[in-house]
């Protein structure tokens, strides 16, 4: 059913359509010359037209804009280029001044830590000194005093051995001999108390 | 009427007869499309080119994308001495290829599809650079007929088939043109006819015809204007630079 409609239609537009056709004057309106003077002179004023507008004003400018655009990225990207050096020698300069800060700042403690080492020792030293001295004093007192203990012994043994001899007997006796007993004693025993 | 696939490329007055001294200039569709195609690209390049953006807007783009494209192409093939004549080819492209493209609009007329039209730019150039030729390269212009390393025997053949290949330069550059628009543009329409004819029941293969022929043709449009631009390239190389 369709396949009979689809080609009843067919032959019945092939009919109409080459009606249609032989009824139009035929061939190609192109080669009919009516119009031709007229299309000549419209397409020379249009074109003349486009042609002039178009070379005098816009095409100088786009061509302007095209170079203007060129120049500029080229100067931008010298500028950035610039920049970036000028950037890169900054970021130089600050790692040389960190750099040297560091150093500085290592000898700074190299020189404080040497002071304080100088000053301990020195105060040590003389601590040390201080302390030396007192002991040779306290040798020498020590010293001292072991000198002058047998004779301050001696007169104290004398005097109080001539108290008792006077209190035991009541009568006084001659304090050289008493001396004399109590030298030979003390020089006896001398080593037995202080052994030297 | 309108099934006739020839209706499409009528040429019609609109508004009255213009006479001058017997000479019928009568404003028609013809000049209609003409002058819009002319407005058109006078109104997206005048756009495109009224800022001064670094990072260009589209409008922009597209009036500098086409400026630079013209320009390779003349650089190209005609080298630095073809810069002079930027402006016309450039002219002469766009103008070639809105008329095109406008011609793809339904119910358009496409001025490019008239032998005259086409006829009358592609013998301008003909003229215009041949006058070039001989400007630049006075009476040695004609050893562009006389190839170098042909043999002697052949060179009255050769001279007679240089002679009249470059005599057939407007007519093929013409014909090139307005055969492809016209051939289109009725292989369209009979498309279009299909359609109606086998109607809802068979219509959609020659509509699927058509969708495809209308990207082709869009394609050809474009293509028709690049080659009617680049073989006038083509012709003032060899005024400019003898190659023979």
């Amino acid at each position: 059913m369709l396949k009979r409609i689809f080609f009843y239609s067919l032959i019945l537009n092939t009919l109409l359509f080459s009606k249609l056709y032989s009824a139009e004057s035929g061939g190609m309106p192109q080669l009919n010359p009516e119009f031709w003077i007229s299309q000549i002179f419209w397409l020379i004023l249009t074109f003349g037209t486009l042609f002039i507008i178009l070379s005098k004003f816009i095409l100088p400018k786009i061509s302007n804009n095209l170079e203007l655009r060129k120049s500029q990225i080229l100067e931008n990207v010298e500028m950035a280029e610039k920049q970036k050096k000028e950037s890169e020698d900054k970021i130089k300069e600050y790692e040389d001044l960190i750099a040297k800060s560091k150093n500085e700042a290592r000898n700074f403690f190299n020189e404080a830590r040497k002071k304080i080492l100088f000053d301990i020792d020195k105060k040590r030293e003389q601590l040390e000194q201080e302390i030396n001295n007192e002991i040779v004093d306290v040798e020498k007192e020590i010293i001292d005093l072991k000198k002058n203990a047998p004779e301050k012994i001696n007169k104290i043994s004398i005097e109080t051995s001539s108290n008792l001899i006077k209190y035991l007997i009541g009568e006084e006796i001659n304090s050289s001999s008493i001396s004399a007993i109590a030298e030979d004693l003390s020089k006896k025993k001398m080593s037995k108390y202080y052994g030297n | 009427m309108a099934t006739n696939p020839m209706y499409q490329f009528n040429v019609y007055r609109i508004g009255p007869e213009i006479k001058i001294d017997q000479i019928d200039i009568s404003f028609t569709n013809a000049s209609l499309f003409m002058i819009i195609s002319s407005i058109s690209i006078l109104f997206i390049f005048s756009l495109g080119s009224s800022k001064k953006n670094i990072v260009p807007n589209k409008i922009q783009l597209f009036a500098e994308l086409s400026y630079t494209f013209i320009s390779k192409m003349i650089n190209d093939t005609a080298g630095s001495k073809g810069k002079p004549y930027f402006a016309f080819i450039f002219s002469l492209f766009m103008f070639v290829l809105f008329c095109n493209m406008f011609g793809m609009l339904p119910y358009a007329f496409t001025v490019t599809s008239h032998i005259i039209v086409t006829f009358v730019l592609a013998s301008f150039i003909f003229v215009g650079v041949t006058i070039i030729g001989f400007l630049k390269h006075g009476i040695g212009y004609l050893k562009l007929f006389v190839p170098s390393g042909v043999p002697i025997v052949l060179l009255p053949l050769i001279v007679i088939i240089e002679i009249i290949s470059y005599l057939s330069r407007p007519i093929s550059l013409s014909v090139r043109l307005f055969a492809n628009m016209m051939a289109g543009h009725t292989m369209m329409k009979v498309f279009g006819g299909f359609v109606i004819s086998l109607g809802i029941v068979g219509g959609w293969l020659p509509l699927s015809f058509s969708v495809a022929l209308t990207g082709l043709e869009i394609l050809v449009a474009f293509l028709q204007a690049y080659v009617f631009a680049i073989l006038t390239c083509i012709y003032l190389n060899d005024a400019l630079n003898l190659h023979h």
